[in-house]
């Protein structure tokens, strides 16, 4: 485990404010999401996952058949279709349009695929001005922070934090009511969105039979940001394409349920292509930009391909009781929680943080609530393997393949067994008084030590079952 | 260039050829329950108010438009070009401006009013869903500017639900370059999970069932 | 219905829990089954098999093959160890057909304890009493991996004596998940004392499960804690009288 991973785990579950806003507020979003997927207001809410998978597993792996599709529909309305293999390629592309329009100022929707190719960074190094508006990101986009959650980015920050932060960034009066904050933040973004020159969205589906993009979201701001500008430019990964406009009768049904227990998000945008002659307003100019950046790399391999089905709801993430202790920043990249936990290592290597596929109870909490069916804890298992083969290879952390190889061993001579269990046993005190605070000397070492850390040990039984059965 | 390459590694990952035939995909899931019309309008007004959207009643379009002028009386407000807010007679409301076809002038005006007044194309019942198409009758930002928007809808195109939707329009995109669906005011709990409304969007809706 | 029953008592009821194969065996034989200990029996593999060992996994799952295979039926107390042979072997194996098809034979004979009782014994009273308030917790591997809900509940709810208060919230894990307690100590820490929070809530005097290794995190967060709640598996409720 990286000493980084380690430090940020401790400093989370140290920090008792933290530990009870990210407790509370994951326990809110994941007894709405149960409130509405529950049998009696839902009934056919377990039929809505596998047809949302089953679409899903049909789109990935016609996946080439459907963007091309895609790409002559949008190109039909009038807009256009720009591929990208990566985060510095969709970079070029908007700096240059912005070069050729002369445009400066950017707003921009929540987007996590930005997030993943830093593209506020990268926009802002050639000195545009690109401004998130979803209430959340803007927080920390000022905070300079990543996203602490997929669907509540700021969901770390109090409202003393926030408004720390607006009076230094913003300069307005230190104002810690929460309405007040918003209308704020409200009136600066409204001033932005109408001067801006492009806006830039991501995308929640990309609807291959209409050539349209699906927004979702309950601010307005994505709204906005692709009514106001001259330009909508929407960003989005390659996997987020679905066959049929039909099919969002499905998906629209399970995003906002399992995001935040709401029966539809606020606003749904269909969006194709730019304003049509018959039309008042809307953009002149419409482009999707589609983002390969390492989804290509799981879609090899059949096992890793159920990882693109994510709608990025964040169930996984509020039912996960790793997440709710450790919560987002501990990870080590944008994706955050479960599925966090699978993405990181496959989209980056396994190397990039070893532990993570192993911080996990696999307690299939995850896989109980995700919309699509992805089997996240068999993921994590076999990334695990993926580590350890990964450590053979460069000849790390050889102690402790000797111990399980040890183990297998043991476990596979029962006689050894029941000897090795003796003298386990012997090594702890006769009392038998109760259960132990302090581990004894001679198994005073790793795992043993790590136990008795945090929790008493139980005391060895004078006999084990097979001797007491021997007995009866 | 970038296009063929990202197509190649899909095509190279998934072991399929250029062009190759797909199998059909599975059937999409359409299921549209049998509501009456008074059901509908019940279960959309109770959605959209379980939300704090406003709804109210008018038999006639006379009573639509007395509705709507007790509502503007001392605001200002943009009204789209709907036929059927004119058949209510709500352009010529004391306050109203509306007939803008100029974008400029439209967004100038939206962004000062007080209120948004736009039809609808249809509503659903299930969620409390207002459905806009956008077009020279319905403008994207009359809904969206204003911190309060009015929807003055005919009772007979309140629908199921989203499967209803989608199966009376299969393709949206055929129709228009925008259709969106409204839920509601709209709002946040961004800080703290405290909910606010009107953060970006209008903070008020308020639909008249005609 | 299967006459002989072999018990599989795990591994850490073996070394740590005796009591609690022995209440098993009791309300098994009370029942009136013939009840068989293969000598050979150790452990399911699945701490190799949850740490990525899968090569020591496959040695250990299969001595286990080899202990049970000729065996009519298969007790465990434990959802993660029945599920580790029924779930799990199949993935293990998936590349060797002729064990594969031993495992496949063998899974359908496999059976959590409390799912014993009710589907297969097709009993709910077995006749216990045990005069306590008591809350149940929910082993993830139990409950998500086997399905297993109602099943223990319905056990519960027909032993005299017996009030059951259910923790809010039920589902949530104890933080045990195998060698994640010890690798990811001070957060399993914390998710055993977030458990314990619940279950004080109750105000139950006892915490009852399907599992011996979530039973000895909370016993031992409890214990930590300075709490008098007593941890108890199914069987040994069951076996009182």
């Amino acid at each position: 485990m990286s000493a980084e991973f380690q430090q940020h785990i401790h400093d989370t579950l140290a920090d008792g404010r933290l530990q009870s806003a990210v407790y509370t507020s994951t326990g809110r979003l994941k007894e709405g999401r149960s409130a509405v997927v529950a049998h009696d207001v839902l009934p056919d809410y377990q039929e809505l996952r596998t047809q949302a998978n089953a679409i899903k597993k049909h789109a990935i792996e016609n996946l080439d058949h459907y963007l091309e599709e895609f790409e002559r529909n949008v190109e039909a309305h009038g807009g256009r279709v720009v591929w990208c293999k990566d985060g510095s390629e969709v970079a070029d592309f908007v700096l240059e349009l912005a070069k050729e329009r002369g445009a400066r100022l950017i707003v921009k929707s929540k987007s996590m695929l930005t997030e993943e190719i830093d593209l506020n960074e990268r926009l802002e190094r050639h000195g545009l001005e690109s401004v998130e508006t979803d209430l959340g990101e803007y927080i920390i986009q000022l905070a300079h922070e990543r996203p602490y959650h997929i669907v509540a980015p700021a969901l770390h920050k109090t409202r003393e934090q926030v408004a720390d932060l607006f009076t230094a960034r913003l300069h307005v009066p230190h104002e810690t009511v929460i309405e007040k904050q918003t209308a704020t933040a409200r009136a600066v973004l409204r001033e932005k969105f109408l001067a801006a020159d492009i806006g830039i969205s991501g995308a929640n589906f990309l609807v291959a039979d209409s050539g349209a993009i699906v927004l979702v979201e309950n601010e307005g701001n994505a709204r906005l940001a692709t009514s106001a500008p001259k330009i909508h430019i929407a960003i989005a990964g390659i996997e987020k394409i679905v066959p049929r406009a039909q099919d969002l009768a499905t998906f629209l049904k399970l995003l906002a349920r399992s995001a935040t227990g709401q029966l539809l998000s606020v606003y749904t945008s269909f969006l194709s292509g730019p304003r049509r002659p018959d039309e008042i307003d809307g953009p002149e100019e419409f482009y999707v930009v589609l983002v390969d950046n390492g989804r290509t790399r799981l879609l090899q391999e059949r096992e890793k391909r159920q990882s693109l089905y994510c709608i990025r709801c964040g169930a996984c993430l509020n039912a996960c009781p790793v997440y709710r202790k450790i919560g987002g920043h501990s990870f080590p990249w944008v994706y955050s929680g479960p599925i966090g936990a699978i993405l990181t290592p496959q989209f980056l290597g396994v190397q990039r943080e070893p532990a993570l596929p192993f911080a996990s109870s696999l307690c299939g909490a995850c896989a109980e609530v995700c919309p699509v069916k992805i089997d996240i804890p068999k993921a994590l298992l076999d990334l695990r393997c993926e580590v350890k083969k990964a450590e053979m290879r460069e000849k790390q952390n050889r102690l402790e393949k000797l111990a399980f190889r040890v183990f297998a061993w043991v476990m596979s001579h029962p006689r050894i067994y029941e000897m090795a269990g003796r003298m386990a046993g012997s090594a702890f005190p006769e009392e038998n008084a109760g259960w132990l605070r302090r581990v004894p000397g001679l198994m005073n070492f790793g795992p043993m030590r790590a136990w008795a850390d945090q929790r008493d040990l139980p005391p060895p039984p004078a006999r084990s079952f097979r001797e007491m059965w021997r007995r009866r | 260039m970038p296009r063929d390459a990202v197509l190649h590694r899909v095509r190279t990952a998934l072991g399929r050829g250029a062009g190759a035939p797909i199998p059909d995909p599975p059937p999409a899931r359409i299921r549209i329950p049998e509501v009456d019309l008074e059901s509908r309008i019940a279960s959309f007004r109770t959605r959209i108010e379980a939300l704090a959207g406003e709804t109210c009643l008018a038999p006639s379009p006379e009573q639509a438009r007395a509705a709507v002028a007790a509502a503007v009386e001392g605001k200002t407000a943009v009204a789209s070009n709907a036929p059927f807010l004119a058949e209510c007679g709500i352009p010529g409301l004391a306050g109203v401006r509306s007939g803008i076809t100029d974008p400029a002038e439209l967004r100038r005006q939206c962004a000062a009013a007080d209120v948004g007044i736009t039809s609808a194309d249809y509503a659903l019942a299930d969620t409390g869903t207002l459905v806009m198409l956008s077009s020279l009758q319905e403008a994207r930002l009359v809904s969206l500017l204003p911190p309060a928007h009015i929807a003055v809808v005919p009772r007979g195109r309140i629908l199921t639900g989203l499967d209803e939707l989608f199966s009376l329009l299969p393709r949206p995109a055929e129709q228009t370059s925008s259709m969106v669906l409204i839920t509601g005011p709209s709002r946040t709990a961004d800080i703290e999970q405290i909910l606010v409304r009107g953060v970006h969007g209008p903070g008020r809706v308020t639909v008249v069932i005609v | 219905m299967a006459q002989r029953v072999s018990l599989f008592v795990t591994c850490i009821v073996d070394q740590l829990f005796p009591q609690i194969g022995m209440a098993m065996a009791h309300v098994l034989e009370r029942l009136g089954y013939q009840l068989d200990f293969p000598e050979g029996q150790t452990c399911c593999g699945q701490p190799a098999f949850n740490s990525g060992y899968r090569q020591e996994a496959r040695i250990v799952a299969r001595h286990f093959l080899d202990v049970f295979e000729k065996c009519e039926a298969i007790v465990v107390p434990s959802g993660s160890c029945a599920s580790m042979a029924i779930h799990h072997f199949p993935d293990l194996f998936a590349k060797e057909p002729e064990t594969l098809a031993r495992v496949r034979a063998l899974r359908e004979r496999i059976w959590e304890f409390s799912t014993f009782l009710t589907a297969v014994a097709g009993v709910e009273d077995v006749g216990a009493r045990f005069p306590d308030v008591v809350t149940f917790h929910d082993g993830c591997h139990a409950l998500r991996e086997m399905g297993v809900k109602s099943a223990p509940r319905r056990l519960l709810a027909q032993v005299r004596g017996l009030e059951l208060r259910e923790m809010q919230p039920a589902e949530e894990c104890c933080g045990f998940g195998g060698t994640f307690a010890v690798k990811f100590g001070e957060l399993s820490g914390a998710m055993a004392r977030t458990k314990v929070e619940a279950i004080l809530r109750t105000g139950a005097r006892s915490v009852v499960s399907l599992d011996p290794s979530c039973l000895m995190q909370i016993r031992g967060a409890l214990s930590r804690a300075g709490s008098e709640v007593r941890t108890l598996h199914l069987a040994e409720v069951l076996a009182s009288r």
